[in-house]
């Protein structure tokens, strides 16, 4: 069995990075949010890992990497992600910011991939992150699932194995445990946790096989419009400073008593 | 328009605290709003969780159970949210953003053509609408969603975050109205279980009081020039057992891991915290051999009480976050602990 992947990931600001909120034209933004350096979304890469370590390892699978960002900062992070695995690129020029609304997020990706002309939705597998590191919201893979016609989801998959029965999922549920179940087949949709493979190692072969495809589908990246009637208001940064008590030179026996004693109480 | 409490039971047919927390502010916006409140419960048998909640003052319940609605599965669970939220008519949802709900209520709402918002930890009301707050950026910042309810003609549901209200203790007599879902293609997925860690090697504990946190600095050289990681791991594990604590990492003591380095053993992405982590709740945290800014502190955000160990009496993360740092070798400190707790 063939499959046709599909994976929806965009960009984040470095997790690294001091991030400051600040009034905007169109909203909430972050402090020179155009200058912060950018990743690929942790969750979003772990799919696409995940994605590209499947079709390895079965005949005639494809994988596209659907992105809605701005295209300048795209094209920045893909000539790093173009290297990590091989992919075909459908881009939306559109905001990255954690300040959208995951509905009209889903939809303009939805459009994109709608739009992809040699999907096969019988064959396709929908991958994406089950949360962000910008708006974090966890909703809308499903509702790109929804749209498409979807509906056997699965989310905060850690583990995907193709069986003779069917896809076998491993999905986290509370309590540090995972829920076992499998779907006869395409077409699903797979919300990642972490899933289970490291960052792959650059390879430069399959980075330039990547840009032959990045560069034309920047070109191409049609403008999303994110709709109205949704705003964020008041966004500050948690505001209590601790005053903290630095213990220096205590015998650690007393550090242990008083930790224990702490714990205890 | 009608505000839905929408919620799953448990294996055990009751429900879950987050959802009695989420009944809790459900009541709050009722009241606050002036509309009516609805119940919607979803599970196999619902007559236990229907009368732990009897008393809410609400208008009707409705409930969708069976075999079929027994394990969580996205394909039934969101087909039987937009029956209840549908029979409920409901325009406004509360939710608990439990991992069932929050994998099938946003195909929900759009299915309803409404809108979602998760993981809300506050939830006033103005101008007769809902002003939920949430956190944006892992929990490094937080603002307030408005949206124009005129602009689409679903439900808005919202689910709330644990911990962000007092549990509902309201039991009583209710006679759910049973809401009919055809199963037509929708039983494509099966579950076939859960898999849990052995109880021995079982580190996460989301309802233990205490988090420990194991930092990188667990894995380096120590004073002799040597790595001890076989040492670090016992002294963790020793201490986890003893305390019956949960165990949390930062990203880079996981990724050590699978970039083939000697490290703890036991640390999977499931312990990772922080910014491309969990954000556990505890009422403690101590924070062993952590160094870094910004990510480890967000992985602290809902931790009440807060303690430190670590050789860096500048560690900018702790300054201002940590209730106390002992600037200390943790391998002692945590190997005297372990001796104190054995006692």
């Amino acid at each position: 069995m063939s499959y046709h992947i599909v994976v929806c990931g965009s960009i984040v600001p470095d997790p690294l990075q001091t991030l400051t909120p600040v009034d905007g034209p169109q909203g909430p933004a972050l402090k020179n949010e155009m200058m912060l350096p950018a990743v690929l979304d942790p969750w979003a890469g772990h799919a696409l890992y995940e994605a590209a370590n499947l079709a390895a390892r079965h005949a005639d699978c494809r994988v596209w990497l659907v992105s809605l960002g701005p295209k300048a900062k795209l094209q920045q992070v893909m000539m790093a992600v173009a290297q990590k695995a091989p992919f075909e690129l459908v881009a939306v020029d559109g905001p990255a910011s954690g300040f959208t609304d995951s509905f009209a997020v889903a939809e303009a990706l939805a459009e994109a991939i709608e739009g992809i002309a040699d999907l096969d939705r019988d064959k396709l597998l929908l991958f994406g992150g089950w949360q962000s590191a910008s708006r974090g919201a966890g909703s809308t893979i499903q509702m790109v699932a929804e749209r498409l016609g979807i509906v056997d989801q699965f989310q905060g998959v850690d583990q995907l194995n193709i069986t003779d029965n069917g896809l076998e999922v491993l999905e986290r549920i509370e309590g540090g445990s995972w829920l076992t179940s499998t779907v006869q087949g395409a077409p699903a949709a797979f919300g990642w946790a972490t899933g289970e493979l490291p960052e792959p190692p650059n390879n430069p072969q399959v980075g330039m096989m990547n840009m032959k495809t990045i560069m034309p589908a920047l070109q191409k990246a049609k403008p999303a419009a994110l709709g109205n009637g949704f705003g964020v208001n008041n966004v500050s940064l948690p505001q209590v400073v601790r005053e903290t008590r630095v213990v220096k030179d205590m015998p650690v026996d007393d550090i242990a008593r008083e930790l224990v004693d702490w714990i205890q109480g | 328009m009608s505000i839905l409490y929408l919620a799953h039971t448990d294996d055990n047919g009751s429900l879950p605290k987050a959802a009695l927390e989420a009944l809790t502010a459900a009541q709050k916006l009722a009241a606050d709003l002036g509309r009516p409140l609805k119940i919607g419960l979803l599970g196999a048998d619902v007559q236990q969780a229907a009368q732990s909640i009897g008393g809410c003052n609400a208008e009707a319940f409705f409930s969708v159970s069976g075999e079929a609605f027994g394990p969580s599965r996205y394909s039934t669970d969101a087909a039987a949210c937009a029956a209840l939220c549908s029979a409920a008519e409901a325009g406004i949802v509360i939710a608990p953003a439990t991992l069932r709900l929050a994998r099938c209520l946003p195909g929900t709402a759009y299915r309803l053509g409404g809108r979602i918002d998760t993981n809300i930890t506050a939830l006033d009301a103005a101008d007769g609408q809902p002003l939920p707050t949430r956190w944006y950026y892992r929990q490094r910042m937080s603002g307030q969603v408005q949206r124009d309810t005129q602009s689409f003609s679903g439900p808005w549901i919202l689910t709330l975050a644990p911990g962000c209200a007092a549990p509902a203790e309201c039991p009583g007599q209710a006679a759910p109205q049973a809401v009919d879902v055809p199963l037509d293609g929708l039983t494509r997925t099966t579950v076939t279980g859960v898999k849990q860690p052995n109880v021995d090697a079982q580190t996460i504990r989301p309802d233990a009081d205490l988090l420990l946190v194991a930092g990188a600095g667990w894995t380096k050289k120590q004073n002799d020039g040597q790595a001890h990681v076989k040492e670090a791991g016992e002294l963790l594990l020793d201490f986890l057992g003893k305390t019956k604590s949960s165990l949390g990492s930062s990203k880079s003591l996981v990724d050590l891991g699978s970039e083939g380095q000697d490290v703890l053993d036991f640390l999977t992405h499931l312990h990772q915290v922080g910014q491309t982590g969990s954000t556990p709740r505890h009422p403690k945290g101590l924070a062993t051999c952590c160094h870094g800014e910004e990510p480890h502190v967000v992985g602290w955000r809902f931790i009440n009480e807060r303690r430190a160990v670590n050789l860096d009496a500048g560690c900018g993360w702790a300054h201002g976050k940590a209730d106390v740092l002992y600037v200390a070798d943790a391998f002692d400190v945590m190997k005297k602990v372990n001796e104190l707790l054995g006692k």
